[in-house]
């Protein structure tokens, strides 16, 4: 099977003031199609710059990144923006939606970049709706929503163009338990009956366990790389 | 447009800084629209005056007199129609505050030269056979409550009449109708013939001669010729059409105009900073918002484009309510009194739409720039 995701020697350095910081150290990843890898590791050991570089939200300062059979790193910020759109959902960990749209005006934002009429946009705002059981509040702002509810409308925005790869920033980070058992359970139905590819940083190792892989960063290395059996 | 839900949510954000920035907005054009509403207002009634009317005065100024002589004069060149006669008689009614705007006149030549006044033939023949009649413009008639065959007194402050008193005696002969000429038209008509016989001093003086002519391309050549005609007499000629007359009388106006558009540039200037605020301050305020567009995958230019749009929404939004208002005022009855049937020139709605385009713009370019040059993982993380 061809990887979905390919990291080569992958390394991120940010310069701050006059100092150059490595923080990613030459990285080598693959990622199968349909797999739910976790990615753990103590604060500030790079996960999120990570999660950005495979999302083509960043580019490497070395290294290759071969996402979805393109060299997203040789890709110029515009093409980049096109392909992130037609490529990959992004949940964030505080949901992100854009507090005056409606709940399903935030799940349209994305479709509105795509060629689609608007009774073909509404229709599929309406099942990405239902398949995160919200369609009820399709009407609500999100600040009449739960957090718990705000990332279920977070997450139907990110299905809703049928993305190639899911990648998730701590979504339960800011959940009570029961909220965070829910998404888990919803992300472990995308990747399960959706075939969705997710990848997920976590700090959760209860979140963790739901995912088929789990791999471990420290201090800009992968260190610890454990699959399950589904 | 598919992003407009996107644009006017964006827009809405914080409504009373919205409402506020717009009440300015409105506030300005509404300005605007009423002070270049009656500047052009202005003009296309300078522009309706009639060019085949001329204006004869003598050169050394308005109140210097001509000789009577060079009436017919006048009258014999070619391509004059009729001629008829004004001289000033500066009348008022009982004491010097009630201004009568009276001039001496040949009344059956008046009414040649000026075709849109209405009044009635049996007038005109009264005002022929009564030398002390005087013709008033009905609208003199209603403010001092005069009627036909009234006997008035009229003072002045220039003539004494040979029985050496400043107040003289008419009959109202008949009333006419020169609302077709504006407000400033002159309401009080007497005989020249009269007037120059009774007055003391002065005799056969006359300030103004008005000119109708056949053709109004002739205007310039017979004005010229008139003025050559009398260039050596003892008094020398100044021909200018009703128009150029019009235009130099307004020329105060001109400059009250020059303040109005100073005061409305200032207006729109601070309209400029006061805008670019709102909008800067809105775009800081949604900088993750945006970021989550971008990782979305909305482009760099379409981030500037929403962010003008929201700029360009809320001017021309306002700017069309100020101009709007200032149109409904023009239909306000003191208003129509004043210009007639008026209102709100194409031109300067056009101008106004123009204007708020540019405010959008040069208000909404920083904002959105910033909005451009976002950079999603610092923005993400909030740095
Ligand atoms: N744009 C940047 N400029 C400078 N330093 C950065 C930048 N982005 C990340 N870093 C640094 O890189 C390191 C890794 O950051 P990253 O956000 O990837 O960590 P993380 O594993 O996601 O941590 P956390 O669990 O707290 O989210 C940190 O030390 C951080 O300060
Ligand atoms: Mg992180």
């Amino acid at each position: 099977m061809t990887a979905l995701v390919t990291l080569r020697n992958v390394t991120k350095s940010y310069v701050r003031g006059k100092q150059k910081v490595e923080v990613l150290h030459g990285i080598d990843l693959t990622i199968e199609p349909g797999e739910f890898l976790a990615l753990m590791g103590p604060s500030g050991s790079g996960k999120t710059t990570l999660l950005n570089l495979v999302a083509g939200l960043d580019q490497p300062t070395t290294g290759e990144v071969l996402v979805a059979g393109d060299r997203i790193d040789q890709l110029s910020r515009g093409s980049l923006s096109d392909w992130r759109a037609r490529h990959i959902g992004f949940i964030f960990q505080f949901y992100n939606l854009l507090p005056v749209l409606t709940a399903e005006a935030n799940v349209e934002v994305p479709l509105l970049l795509t060629n689609l009429s608007k009774s073909e946009r509404r229709r599929r705002v309406q099942v990405a709706l239902e398949l995160v059981g919200l369609a009820e509040r399709a009407r609500h702002k999100p600040n009449e929503l739960s957090g718990g509810q705000q990332q279920r409308v977070a997450i139907a925005r990110a299905i809703v163009s049928d993305p190639t790869l899911l990648v998730c920033d701590e979504p339960t980070g800011d959940l009570d338990r029961q909220s965070a058992e829910e998404i888990m359970n919803l992300l472990t139905a995308l990747n399960r009956s959706h075939k969705k590819t997710i990848v997920m940083v976590t700090h959760d190792p209860k979140a963790a366990e739901y995912a088929s892989r789990e791999l471990h960063l420290d201090k800009g290395l992968l260190t610890n790389d454990t699959r399950r059996a589904a | 447009m598919k992003y407009f839900s996107l644009v006017w949510a964006g827009l809405w954000r914080k409504k009373t800084r919205t409402v506020f920035t717009m009440i300015s907005i409105v506030v300005a054009f509404l300005l605007f629209g009423l002070l270049q509403g009656i500047n052009q207002g202005f003009s296309v009634a300078m522009r309706t005056l009639d060019v085949d009317r001329l204006y004869v005065s003598a050169r050394t100024g308005m109140t210097d007199g001509m000789p009577i002589s060079y009436l017919q004069r006048i009258r014999n060149l070619p391509g004059v129609r009729a001629v008829s006669l004004w001289a000033y008689f500066g009348g008022y009614y009982q004491d010097a505050r009630k201004v009568v705007p009276a001039f001496a006149t040949d009344a059956a030549e008046l009414f040649k030269v000026y075709k849109e006044i209405k009044i009635k033939p049996e007038y005109l023949a009264a005002m022929e056979k009564t030398r002390t009649g005087v013709l008033i413009r009905d609208t003199l008639a209603t403010q001092y409550g005069w009627k036909v065959g009234d006997r008035i007194p009229i003072g002045t402050s220039i003539w004494t009449n040979k029985a050496g008193s400043n107040t003289w005696e008419f009959d109202i002969v008949g009333t006419f109708d020169a609302s077709a000429y504006g407000m400033g038209f002159p309401a009080f008509y007497l005989n020249y013939s009269y007037f120059d016989e009774a007055r003391s001093f002065g005799t056969g003086q006359v300030h103004y001669y008005i000119v109708s002519i056949q053709d109004p391309k002739q205007a310039d050549r017979i004005s010229r010729e008139i003025d050559a005609m009398f260039a050596n007499s003892s008094v020398e000629t100044r021909t200018q059409t009703e128009f150029a007359l019009a235009q130099s009388q307004l020329k105060q106006l001109g400059d009250i105009n020059f303040i109005a558009n100073a005061i409305v540039g200032a207006v729109l200037f601070t309209l400029l900073f006061l805008t670019a605020n709102t909008m800067m301050q809105s775009v800081r305020e949604r900088t993750s918002e945006l970021a989550v567009l971008k990782t979305l995958g909305y482009s760099d230019t379409k981030v500037l484009l929403l962010v003008m749009t929201e700029s360009l929404l809320l001017c021309l939004f306002a700017a069309a309510l100020g101009i709007g208002l200032a149109a409904v005022v023009f239909q306000s009855p003191a208003l129509q009194k004043l210009f007639g049937n008026f209102s709100m020139p194409t031109l300067v709605m056009m101008m106004g739409a123009g204007i708020a385009v540019a405010v959008a713009f040069v208000s909404g370019f920083p904002p959105a720039w910033r909005a451009r040059q976002l950079n999603i993982v610092d923005a993400l993380a909030g740095r």
